[in-house]
């Protein structure tokens, strides 16, 4: 138990270690790094004293309302492509096209159909997570064995009871894959959607900061993206496990 | 008086559609299995007889000829025709229980939950399961994933059995430990059986008729009695006529190897 927490830990104090001895070093100006010990002081002066904990809640929420959006797209559109050869055939070549397009470079076209509100920003974090999320989906489904599907048919299932009883059960391990897929993705554009006139959000913290050159609250920034994100894989794994103990895993 | 047959080959041929042209694979068969019989197919791997097998479980429809089962043409798949295949199908994300009871859920066999579990248990019971109830199949050995998958196929009660190399993928002891819980589950309830092999040994063992297929476009060969009753015992392996039957399918199936090697070798000439 102590050997594991150990484990887990040691690469975080190794981060920070190499950092304090990059910020010591002299190999770079010491305005440009600041020590882990100045970031951390302006965490909890930013924390406890402005606008953080409110920064944390709207990114969280964009975040959320654009995962759910795009996975609840994602599931049904990413179940068709991998089920159906043929279709996939055909929209295969869109998705990947559509995939490969940066966020970023969607913004002035979002800001001029969608404005500059919160919705705007929700649908970039619906586009990147959406793609994210249909990939996975169905190059799972793709790879579900038929044998289960002929097995049920030999047993006398209908094709309803095989979609209830077969084909959901498989499907549901790649539904949660894909929605940790589709949360990492949104964390990471968070910042581009942030971009459209946010006032508070992560994102949006780290831009105004820049503007001022305060490169510890940019640390901050990132580092809650981080640990946020990480949070909510952790959590997601945990409720995976639960849901599909039934899965063989190799590790 | 001759009984009628249960299942029925009439003429029946079957292509696949191929990069050249239609690729025949099954060739202008005819046979009759019987009430209760224990029938085996064996011959080179590759030659067609898991397609036979397909066209009786109703995943493929013949080219020409019919296939029927008491009589009718099979349209499809369905409850009366149980299936084994090599890789065992087991539904990982269900229990042992839960395997067995899959088949009971569904309308085309539906039964009470009392009823689903008394019958679960018999077959836990028969296949050796009892104590893996509500263990998932990752935790259980191939062998005991295959007899998972009799047990299931068995709750719905089906008056065949066809098999598809059922013990293909276990070693050598499972197998033969697999084959005698299979003879002894027969014997408890009798079902038409159809194996499909390549094992020689198995077949004689099992059988109550060896069909010996050609190479491809598969065709019968030859079909041969085996003239033991059931039940069996294992110690009929070292039984001199067993030895005898057993060396003359071995060298009927060999020379369709050979054929078939043959084959291959103009192909790619």
């Amino acid at each position: 138990m102590l050997k594991r927490a150990v484990l887990l830990l040691a690469p975080w104090f190794a981060i920070v270690a190499a950092w304090y001895a990059i910020a010591y070093s002299g190999f770079v100006n010491e305005a440009l790094i600041p020590t882990p010990l100045a970031v951390a002081t302006r965490f909890w002066e930013l924390l406890t004293q402005a606008r953080l904990p409110l920064d944390i809640w709207m990114s969280t929420q964009r975040v959320f309302l654009g995962v759910a959006a795009g996975i609840t797209l994602a599931v049904p559109v990413g179940f068709v492509l991998g089920w159906y050869r043929q279709i996939r055939s055909f929209i295969d070549p869109l998705i990947n096209f559509f995939r490969a397009l940066p966020p970023i470079a969607l913004i002035p076209l979002v800001v001029v159909y969608f404005g500059i509100g919160e919705f705007a920003k929700v649908v970039i974090l619906f586009y990147a997570s959406f793609f994210a999320g249909v990939i996975v989906m169905y190059e799972g489904i793709a790879q579900i064995s038929p044998i289960y599907v002929r097995v049920a048919k030999t047993l006398g299932a209908t094709d309803w009871e095989i979609f209830r009883k077969v084909i959901i059960p498989l499907t549901v391990p790649h539904m949660l894959t894909a929605l940790r897929v589709a949360l990492g993705v949104a964390w990471a554009t968070l910042v581009a959607s942030e971009l459209i006139a946010a006032q508070q959000g992560l994102g949006a913290l780290i831009q105004n900061a820049s503007s001022f050159f305060q490169l510890d609250i940019i640390y901050v920034g990132i580092i809650c993206i981080g640990f946020i994100a990480l949070a909510m894989d952790i959590a997601i794994r945990a409720f995976t496990r639960r849901l599909v103990s039934w899965q063989d895993r190799i590790a | 008086m001759k009984r009628p047959a249960r299942i029925s080959f009439e003429n029946v041929a079957l292509e696949f559609p191929g990069k050249n042209g239609p690729v025949k694979v099954v060739d202008n068969v005819s046979y009759e299995i019987g009430n209760g019989e224990f029938v085996s197919i064996i011959g080179p791997s590759g030659c067609g007889k898991t397609t036979m097998m397909n066209m009786v479980a109703g995943f493929l429809q013949p080219t020409s000829g019919r296939v029927l089962v008491d009589g009718k043409p099979v349209k499809g798949p369905g409850p009366d025709r149980g299936v084994i295949f090599q890789e065992y199908g087991v539904f990982p994300w269900l229990t042992v229980r839960e395997n067995i009871a899959f088949g009971l859920t569904l309308s085309a066999s539906k039964k009470p939950k009392a009823e689903r579990d008394e019958i679960c248990n018999r077959y836990m019971k028969l296949m050796g399961l009892g104590d893996f109830a509500d263990a998932y199949p990752k935790m259980l050995s191939g062998g005991m994933r295959q007899r998972l998958a009799i047990a299931r196929a068995y709750a719905v009660k089906p008056q065949f059995l066809l098999m598809d190399e059922p013990f293909g993928a276990l070693d050598a002891q499972t197998r033969a430990h697999m084959q005698d819980l299979l003879l002894q589950a027969l014997q408890t309830e009798g079902k038409t059986v159809m194996l499909i092999t390549h094992s020689v040994e198995e077949a004689v063992y099992m059988s109550s008729r060896i069909v010996v297929m050609t190479a491809r476009p598969t065709r019968i060969r030859e079909i041969i009695e085996v003239p033991f009753s059931y039940p069996r015992d294992p110690s009929l392996h070292e039984d001199p006529l067993f030895g005898q039957l057993r060396s003359r399918v071995r060298s009927l199936v060999m020379r369709e190897y050979a054929a078939q090697a043959r084959q291959t070798h103009e192909t790619t000439d």
